[in-house]
């Protein structure tokens, strides 16, 4: 059993309740009518839904759908065309250094140093957001033992599996203690046991210490019933709400036909149109 | 539930943090650098050619007058000592430009960019990193040329040391700016053509200006307007107790230009840099 599996075994069951998040506090991220292009093609068009803060949000789309694109939008590497982006109030735009500050991000590609140490990633990443060497050992320390990394901190990263190296950077996201966390298609990639350890690790990091979670993915299986969804597809978010609403909304009985309902019926409208 | 989370209430950033924000960029690049070692072998090897073939095969046929800051006869190794300093500077400037590209295919150049700390203030420290190296490079560049009888006064090691860091600022900045436009690894070839023999050879790094016009006024022109040639004058007075004010200006100017434009460049909100995903991401 690995620390992952020992310290969230006993947590996100399947029938887990609902995460509890107060509706009126201010969410952890706020996407208010954000619409992006490249050029002439529309990659995301009039974007509005909010993650609350102690959630796990399932950002649900197809490859193509524009998920990266919002990703790159949220962690200011693209500029906002229109609309607007908060990260618990601070606007990306006009508060940048405030908003990133509360988040962590692990992207779709790996970011580590494959040339560098497991510690040493770490270390570099704590200075980039003004840690202190001796509170970031700390720190990667921390992080390390509980994702069962300890004794691998002195290998370079190049001589990790996928999963070692995904669990690292998600342990590399949260060493400056954010409070929103965005994961881009993290298990692409991985076995299923690498998968399960993952997600099972995320939800837990909601349980158990508060941070909201926006988990893009296209794969329907990562989903509970009690997560928040977003139905991304085509640059238009198709649905939003707790899965079990949206589920029923749709008028079908699993998460899968509720996402092929709402494409066939854009794919209608499209067809439909003169 | 527990809470682990920052104080994230506060505004801004204090100097201990910016401080160590710098210090770990220049600490990765200087682990990168050694975990290169054929990086910096090349870069040694490369003037190290220039100065043994080249300056040895043309001792005889380029010969040099009595010009500043020179105050006797030298022979040709020692003119195109400074220039090959400013040479491995060049080359450092370009591959670190060539290194922000591979980051960014990559994807680690979003670490950096993820950073809370002001955008301008990460790519001050990715610049200060560079040319960090590059000096390392000199300094072990002048150590040889030493042992090959190429001997400064002791004072200019010292005096030489501000002028490498600004000529090293222009030069890393210039290859930020390139490296914002650079759309894929592959279109680096075209800086070598296009950047840097040109800037090398329409200088004063291999024969002085007063030669180059009595060849080429109008090369002679060029070479006056082109920044590396005031980052080799700069250098070569600076190695001998001397300031060229000139070339200090217009080197002082250029890093400014220069890194105001990457600056502008990386801004997401009005930059040149890609707007498109990487591959494989929408």
């Amino acid at each position: 059993m690995t620390a992952i599996d020992a310290t969230t075994a006993s947590l996100a069951q399947p029938d887990m309740p609902s995460s509890g998040h107060d509706p009126a506090a201010v969410p952890a991220l706020s996407i208010d009518g954000v619409s992006h292009s490249y050029g002439p093609r529309h990659a995301l068009i009039d974007i509005d839904f909010n993650v609350a803060p102690a959630s796990f949000t399932a950002l649900l789309g197809l490859n193509g759908a524009g998920k990266s694109t919002l990703f790159s939008l949220i962690t200011r590497l693209f500029g906002i065309q229109a609309g607007r982006i908060s990260i618990f109030g601070h606007d990306i735009g006009r508060a940048p250094s405030e908003a990133l500050r509360l988040l962590g991000v692990v992207f779709q590609p790996r970011t580590l140093d494959l040339d560098l140490s497991v510690k040493q990633n770490l270390l570099y990443h704590a200075a980039l957001h003004g840690i202190a060497r001796r509170e970031a050992g700390l720190r990667s320390q921390e992080v390390l033992t509980r994702i069962g990394l300890a004794d691998r901190a002195g290998s370079k990263v190049r001589d990790l599996s996928g999963g070692q190296m995904r669990r690292l950077e998600i342990a590399r996201a949260l060493l400056h203690r954010p409070r929103l966390l965005l994961l881009d298609e993290a298990t692409v990639g991985l076995d299923v046991k690498a998968r399960a350890d993952i997600l099972t690790h995320v939800r837990q990091l909601v349980t158990e210490q508060g941070i909201g979670v926006l988990w893009a993915t296209h794969l329907f299986d990562e989903i509970i019933p009690t997560d928040d969804l977003v139905v991304l597809h085509q640059g238009k978010v198709l649905a939003h709400g707790e899965v079990a609403r949206v589920v029923a909304d749709a008028g079908a009985q699993d998460v899968n036909a509720a996402f092929a309902r709402l494409t066939a019926a854009v794919a209608d409208t499209r067809s439909a149109a003169p | 539930m527990s809470v682990t989370t920052a104080d994230h209430s506060r505004r801004g950033f204090s100097l201990g943090e910016y401080i160590t924000c710098l210090n770990g960029i220049v600490w990765r690049e200087a682990l990168r650098f050694l975990h290169q070692r054929e990086r910096f072998v090349s870069a040694l090897v490369r003037p190290l050619v220039w100065l043994f073939i080249f300056a040895a095969g043309f001792r005889q046929v380029l010969g040099i007058s009595i010009i500043p800051p020179y105050e006797t006869y030298i022979l040709y190794e020692v003119y195109i000592a400074p220039g090959l300093m400013a040479m491995i500077q060049l080359f450092n400037g370009m591959q670190s430009s060539l290194s922000m590209v591979y980051d960014r295919e990559m994807g680690n150049m979003r670490t950096l960019l993820v950073s809370p700390l002001p955008r301008w203030y990460l790519l001050a420290c990715k610049l200060l990193a560079g040319t960090a190296v590059s000096l390392l490079q000199v300094y072990a560049f002048l150590l040889i040329a030493w042992l090959w009888d190429i001997t400064p006064p002791p004072i200019g090691y010292l005096t030489v040391l501000p002028a490498l860091i600004l000529s090293g600022l222009m030069l890393g900045a210039l290859g930020m700016l390139i490296s914002s436009g650079i759309k894929q690894l592959e279109n680096f070839a075209g800086v070598m053509n296009f950047v840097i023999f040109p800037m090398f050879f329409a200088s004063s790094a291999l024969y002085p200006l007063w030669r180059v016009q009595e060849g080429s006024p109008m090369l002679y022109y060029v070479c006056q307007f082109n920044p590396f040639t005031h980052a080799v004058e700069l250098v070569r007075f600076a190695l001998y107790g001397q300031i060229n004010w000139v070339s200090l200006a217009v080197v002082g100017g250029c890093t400014a230009v220069f890194m105001i434009g990457a600056i502008y460049a990386y801004d997401p909100s009005r930059g040149l840099i890609r707007r498109t995903p990487a591959g494989g991401e929408t």
